[in-house]
C-alpha cells in the first residue's frame, strides 16, 4: 500500500511566545522532500533578532509562569502531548517521511511511538524523582532539591526529526525549563505540524521554535548569553564549536557526535539456524535501518573466521532482499537519503572504498529502476546485484507496476556490504548511509581490539551463545551503549550517550533530567548558640 | 615538486570567493562523526579554535585547511579535493545559507606521491 501524501502548508512559520510569527528579515528558504528532490514548503530563515526574541519570550515564561508549576501539572501536560500525538501518529508519521525520506513502516513503528512513549518515561519520572536530606549533626540538616536551569537551547538534528526533539524536550520540560529549539533546516516540518497539534496544552512561551540555517539562527542561539545550556547532535566540528561557544557564556552543554559502531558476531550464533540465528542476520542487516542515517549505525560488522564466509552468505542474501523505494509503500524497508549533499556523500566513500581495495559483497551503487529492456548479453553479475539491491527479485511481489518503484529525482543508494580491514577510511567513518564494512577476529581479545580502534563510542552490539562472552565482550568494548543480542533498541529507560569523541552527557532516562537541573542546597541550622569566632 | 594533501575544484573556488568577499579571511576545518560528519567546515578564520589536536595539511585557494591530528592518521594516504554540490548540510559552515555544500572527494596517493607529499604543520595554539 502506498500512503497518500497529506494536505501540508505552502509555508511554516516561527514559533515564539506562543505564536506562530513570521521572521523579522521576512525571509524563507524552499524545503524539499528527499522522495522526490522537489520543494513542497518554505522555511523561515531566520536571523539573530528571532533568537532574541525567542530567548525573551522563553525568559518571560520562566519568569513569570513555568518555574512555579507543579511537577504534577508539567507530568500532566506531558501526558496530554503523549496522548495528542498517540492520537495524531499516522499523520505525524507521514510527514516526517516526507521531509526526511525515510520509509513509512519506520516512523509508524518506531519514530512516533517513541516520542509517544518518551513523553510519558519523564512524565513519569519526574514525579517520582526526590531530592535528597541528611542531619550532618543533631543540629544541623543538609537539603538537596532539584531546580531547573532556566532557559535552554536546543539544535536537532535531520537523521529523526520528531524523534530527537522529543529526546530533548521531554526532559529538559519535565525538569521546569523553558525551551528554544533550532530544528535541522533539513527537516523542519513535523515539529510545526506537531506544534499545531499541541499548542494549547504548552503554556506561552515554553516551547519555542526558531527555524533557520546554522550559521545565521544556530550560532545566534550557541552564542546566547540568555541560555542557561545549550545541547547538540552532530559532527565532531560543530561539536567542538558548540563548546567554546558554551565557554563563552560558562554554561554546561551536552553533546551526541555519532561514532563507528562494531557489530560483533561470535560463532557460537551459527550453532544452530534457529530463530536466534535469524534475529543475528537481521542484527547484522540493521545498518540499513532509516537508511543508515543513524548516530549508532552498526557500521562495522566483525565476524569470527571460523564462521565468515558461511555468515556472509546468508548476509548478503539478507541484504539483497532488502528493497528500497518509495518511502511512502509500506513495503519500502530503505527509502531516500535525507538531502542532495549526503547522497554525494555516501557515493564518494562508495567510490574510496572500491580504491581502497574493499570487496562489494552487496550494492554498491546508487540505486535506480532496473532498465526495462536490459539484454542478457548485458545482464552479467552486476545487473543482477543491482536488480536485487533494488527489491525487484525475491517473491517478485514488488515488480508489477512496471513504473518502477524508486521515485525520480530522490537520492536512493542500494544497501552496501564491503569487506576490507579496519584501517580502511570506510572502517573509520561515519557513512551514514545504508553501508557496512566488514572484517573478520580470530578470537575473543582480537574483537575487542578491532572493536575499540576507532576514535568514537557510541554503539556497538555484541551477538553470542556464550554467557561469559555476553557479559566479558560488552564491558571491554568502549561505548556507551552496547547492544546484547539486539540492536537499535532504544527505550526511554536505558541511558544512551557517548564514550571518546561521541559527546558528552547522556541522553533518555531518568538520569538524563540531571542534565537540566542545578541542585539547591539549604544548609538549615537547629542551634541557637553563636559559632564563637567573632 | 611535493604533492599537495588538499586541492580544490573550480566551482569550490567560486563559493570560496563569494564567502571571502562576504566574511574576509577563511578557514577549513575537517569534521567528522555523525550527521554532516565527514564534511569540510568553513568558517571566518579564528571563529574555530584550533588546538594542539590539529594539524594543517594544506590551502586551498588562499584558505588554510585543518584536520584533528588523531582523526588524520586513518586519512593521511588519501589526497582531498574540495568540491561542492546542490544541498542542505546542516552545520554552522557558511556556505549553507547559498544553497551549497562543500563536500571531499578523495583518492589513494600512488607510491611515487607517498614518498613527496606537502608535509604537515603542527598548530601551535
Amino acid at each position: 500500500m502506498v500512503y497518500d501524501r497529506p494536505q501540508l502548508e505552502e509555508r511554516y512559520l516561527n514559533y515564539i511566545g506562543g505564536e506562530f510569527v513570521e521572521p523579522v528579515n521576512g525571509q524563507y528558504f524552499d524545503n524539499p522532500s528527499p522522495i522526490d528532490g522537489k520543494d513542497f514548503t518554505q522555511i523561515p530563515r531566520s536571523t539573530q533578532e528571532d533568537v532574541d526574541n525567542a530567548v525573551a519570550a522563553a525568559q518571560k515564561a520562566f519568569d513569570e509562569t513555568w518555574r512555579h508549576t507543579s511537577v504534577t501539572d508539567r507530568a500532566n501536560m506531558l501526558n496530554r502531548i503523549a496522548d495528542i500525538t498517540e492520537a495524531n501518529l499516522e499523520h505525524l508519521a507521514l510527514v516526517d517521511t516526507i521531509d526526511n525520506g525515510k520509509p513509512i513502516r519506520e516512523t509508524l513503528a518506531a519514530d512516533l511511538p517513541l516520542v509517544v512513549d518518551h513523553f510519558r518515561y519523564f512524565a513519569g519520572v519526574i514525579r517520582a524523582q526526590e531530592g535528597g536530606i541528611s542531619e550532618l549533626d543533631e543540629d544541623t540538616v543538609s537539603i538537596n532539591l532539584h531546580e531547573p536551569l532556566g532557559v535552554v537551547g536546543q539544535i536537532i538534528p535531520w537523521n529523526f526529526p520528531l524523534l530527537m526533539a522529543a529526546w530533548k524536550l521531554a526532559p529538559a520540560l519535565a525538569a521546569g525549563n523553558c525551551v528554544v529549539i533550532k530544528p535541522a533546516e533539513q527537516t523542519p516540518v513535523s515539529i510545526m505540524e506537531w506544534l499545531e497539534l499541541v499548542q494549547d496544552e504548552i503554556p506561552a512561551g515554553v516551547v519555542n521554535v526558531v527555524h533557520g540555517f546554522g550559521p545565521e539562527a544556530g550560532k545566534p542561539l550557541a552564542q546566547h548569553e540568555g541560555i542557561k545550556k545549550i545541547a547538540f547532535t552532530g559532527e565532531t566540528t560543530t561539536g567542538r564549536l558548540i563548546m567554546q561557544y558554551a565557554s563563552e557564556n560558562l554554561i554546561p552543554m551536552t553533546l551526541e557526535l555519532g561514532g563507528k559502531s562494531p557489530n560483533v558476531f561470535f560463532e557460537s550464533v551459527m550453532d544452530a539456524d534457529d530463530d536466534f540465528f535469524d534475529k543475528c542476520l537481521e542484527g547484522a542487516a540493521m545498518f540499513a535501518l532509516n537508511q543508515g542515517e543513524v548516530c549508532t549505525c552498526p557500521s562495522r560488522i566483525l565476524v569470527q573466521e571460523s564462521i565468515a564466509d558461511a555468515f556472509l552468505e546468508r548476509l548478503t542474501a539478507r541484504v539483497n532482499a532488502i528493497k528500497v523505494g518509495n518511502p511512502l509503500d509500506d513495503s519500502t524497508m530503505v527509502g531516500a537519503q535525507a538531502s542532495n549533499d549526503q547522497y554525494e556523500k555516501i557515493q564518494k566513500y562508495l567510490k574510496i572504498g572500491k580504491e581502497e581495495g574493499a570487496e562489494v559483497l552487496a550494492g554498491g551503487d546508487v540505486a535506480r529502476n532496473a532498465e526495462p529492456q536490459m539484454s542478457v548479453a548485458e545482464g552479467g553479475g552486476t545487473a543482477t546485484a543491482t536488480g536485487t539491491a533494488t527489491g525487484v527479485g525475491g517473491d517478485g511481489a514488488a515488480s508489477g507496476d512496471g513504473a518502477g518503484s524508486i521515485p525520480e529525482g530522490g537520492y536512493y543508494i542500494q544497501p552496501t556490504v564491503f569487506k576490507g580491514d579496519n584501517d580502511m577510511r570506510v572502517f573509520q567513518e561515519e557513512i551514514f548511509g545504508p553501508v557496512v564494512s566488514v572484517t573478520t577476529f580470530k578470537d575473543e581479545e582480537e574483537a575487542i581490539r578491532i572493536s575499540n580502534e576507532t576514535l568514537y563510542g557510541l554503539g556497538a552490539g555484541v551477538w553470542t551463545r556464550d554467557a561469559h562472552q555476553l557479559y566479558r565482550v560488552p564491558r571491554a568494548i568502549e561505548a556507551g551503549r552496547v547492544w546484547v543480542n539486539c540492536y537499535h533498541l532504544y527505550p526511554a529507560h536505558a541511558a544512551f550517550g557517548g564514550y571518546k569523541k561521541s559527546g558528552i552527557g547522556r541522553e533518555n532516562h531518568k538520569m538524563m533530567l540531571s542534565h537540566y537541573q542545578q541542585t539547591k542546597n539549604m544548609l538549615v541550622s537547629y542551634s541557637k548558640k553563636a559559632l564563637g569566632f567573632f | 615538486m611535493p604533492t599537495k594533501r588538499v586541492l580544490v575544484s573550480d566551482e569550490a573556488k567560486e563559493v570560496i570567493d563569494q564567502l571571502r568577499e562576504q566574511h574576509g579571511p577563511l578557514m577549513f576545518h575537517q569534521s567528522g562523526g555523525c550527521c554532516d560528519g565527514s564534511s569540510p567546515m568553513c568558517y571566518p578564520d579564528g571563529d574555530f579554535k584550533l588546538g594542539r589536536s590539529d594539524v594543517k595539511i594544506g590551502e586551498i585557494h588562499g584558505v588554510p585547511f585543518y584536520i584533528e591530528r588523531q582523526q588524520f592518521e586513518y586519512w593521511k594516504h588519501t589526497q582531498l579535493t574540495v568540491d561542492v554540490k546542490p544541498g542542505r548540510g546542516s552545520s554552522f559552515s557558511l556556505e549553507i545559507p547559498m544553497g551549497v555544500r562543500f563536500i571531499v572527494d578523495s583518492r589513494i596517493y600512488t607510491e611515487e606521491e607517498e614518498a613527496d607529499l606537502d608535509p604537515v604543520e603542527r598548530v601551535d595554539a
